[in-house]
């Protein structure tokens, strides 16, 4: 009888959606539009704030990111107080897991993993460790940046939590990184208040598109979100792994 | 019908097609599973868009993190078909 | 067609939460719901005939023509705090089965005079 009433009810919503989106975009294809008139335009010929040329790939220096990748460059530079409020959501969601399940509960038992998996661990734990500190370092040259690298890092822990029944992290280390490179973040956009004259401002000189030494504070930026972002992740795979404590 | 259409057309009907199973299944674990191989099918939709970013992004929190978070909730239930 | 897809994706997500009434099924209604969205996004910001909006040494001038790098910036976002939310929404099923011994949302109920 709900599974009757849960169909009903989809299928006048899904009928009501389909036919309003119908009048105003086309549903089963694509728009032929170009991206000129959009606000996107900016952003790709990077002249938000003053006139610049075309922007070529190895000899434009001093362009106004500097970043070759244009979607760092909106997340990192352009929309850098979106970037705030998104790591500091993440953050209340690992203080609000930490809080109800952490704290003294002991780790549930688990059993001891074949031979294939304990082989496999100790040769992939480095690779996948040193792939997530590449992505998030060079997060303004390839597509990337500072969430999937810190994410990988994470999943490589993970990785030896799987591996090795006796593993254990003490997790107070990671507690420490974390906080530490929130507060970080906002003392670097502190610097550009006091340097340059707004919040999050980018004061360190861009050099040639597409080196790595370029883009400004663009990569500072990206290794601290980096690292925050595993410690959090970390942190929360460890208390979901926790014995509960009767309530 | 070009080699990019047949693509398209696939990787949508593999979309809903495993969405769906992911809905009307009896265990617990097989809708897990087949949530994590949904994911798997969304990152060759975005490769598809031309966005490589989101993919990667995609790839490494859909499939490995989330799944992982499903599972150890469930572990402590003796049977793991105990769903309505 | 991806753009039809991802529509049905939100409505076989929203049935997902309506027919069921345990708590873990409900999440991963909502996981689907989350999925669909964000390739709607990105599906509305494509351009036939566009490359990715990164400037390599193949594609080295930024006079070619790219997709809209604005939507996927939003969608990186949207995935990450999606993360977030389902492991909150985690925890609070795992309190709920500690406290009244099933992830059954009408049996587990309060008492009358609450």
């Amino acid at each position: 009888m709900r599974k009757v009433f849960a169909a009903g009810l989809v299928i006048l919503f899904g009928v009501v959606l389909l036919l309003g989106l119908s009048k105003t975009m086309d549903i089963a294809g694509y728009e032929d539009g170009l991206i000129s008139g959009k606000p996107a335009e900016a952003y790709i010929n990077k002249n938000v704030t003053e006139e610049s040329g075309e922007i070529i790939y190895g000899e434009t220096k001093d362009a106004e990111t500097g970043s070759a990748n244009m979607v760092t460059s909106v997340i990192a530079n352009y929309r850098s107080f979106d970037t705030l409020g998104e790591v500091t959501v993440l953050f209340l969601a690992a203080v609000g897991v930490s809080m109800l399940i952490g704290g003294s509960g002991k780790e549930k038992k688990r059993k001891k993993s074949g031979f294939i998996l304990r082989t496999a661990a100790g040769i992939i734990f480095p690779v996948m460790l040193i792939t997530g500190i590449y992505i998030f370092t060079h997060g303004h040259l390839t597509p990337g940046g500072g969430f999937p690298g810190g994410s990988m890092i994470a999943s490589s822990f993970l990785l030896l939590y799987m591996a090795d029944e006796k593993f254990s992290l003490k997790l107070s280390g990671f507690k420490f990184a974390e906080g530490i490179a929130g507060s970080l973040y906002v003392l670097a956009g502190a610097a550009g208040l006091f340097i340059g004259g707004y919040f999050l401002m980018n004061f360190l000189p861009t050099g040639t598109v597409g080196t790595l030494f370029s883009a400004g504070i663009i990569p500072i930026i990206y290794v601290i979100i980096g690292l925050k972002v595993g410690s959090e992740i970390t942190g929360i795979i460890s208390d979901m792994l926790k014995e509960e404590v009767s309530v | 019908m070009e080699f990019i259409n047949i693509l398209e057309w696939g990787v949508s009907i593999l979309l809903v097609f495993f969405a769906l199973a992911a809905v009307i299944s009896k265990k617990l674990l097989t809708a897990i599973v087949f949530l994590s191989v949904l994911s798997m099918a969304a990152v060759a939709a975005f490769a598809l868009l031309r966005a490589p970013d989101v993919a990667v992004t995609e790839a490494v929190i859909g499939s490995g993190l989330v799944t992982f978070i499903f599972v150890a909730s469930i572990r402590g239930l003796r049977k793991a078909g105990e769903g309505l | 067609m991806i753009r039809l897809a991802s529509l049905l994706l939100i409505l076989i997500g929203l049935y997902g939460i309506f027919s069921t009434r345990n708590v873990i099924k409900i999440l991963v209604g909502v996981n689907i719901m989350e999925l669909g969205v964000n390739i709607f996004i990105i599906s509305v910001g494509f351009v036939s005939g566009g490359i990715a909006p990164i400037l390599t040494s193949g594609s080295f001038s930024s006079a070619l023509e790219f997709v809209d790098p604005l939507a996927q910036a939003l969608v990186l976002t949207s995935i990450v705090i999606g993360l977030g939310i389902t492991a909150l929404g985690l925890v609070f099923a795992r309190k709920i089965h500690s406290k009244y011994g099933t992830y059954d949302l009408n049996a587990a109920g309060g008492s009358k005079d609450d």
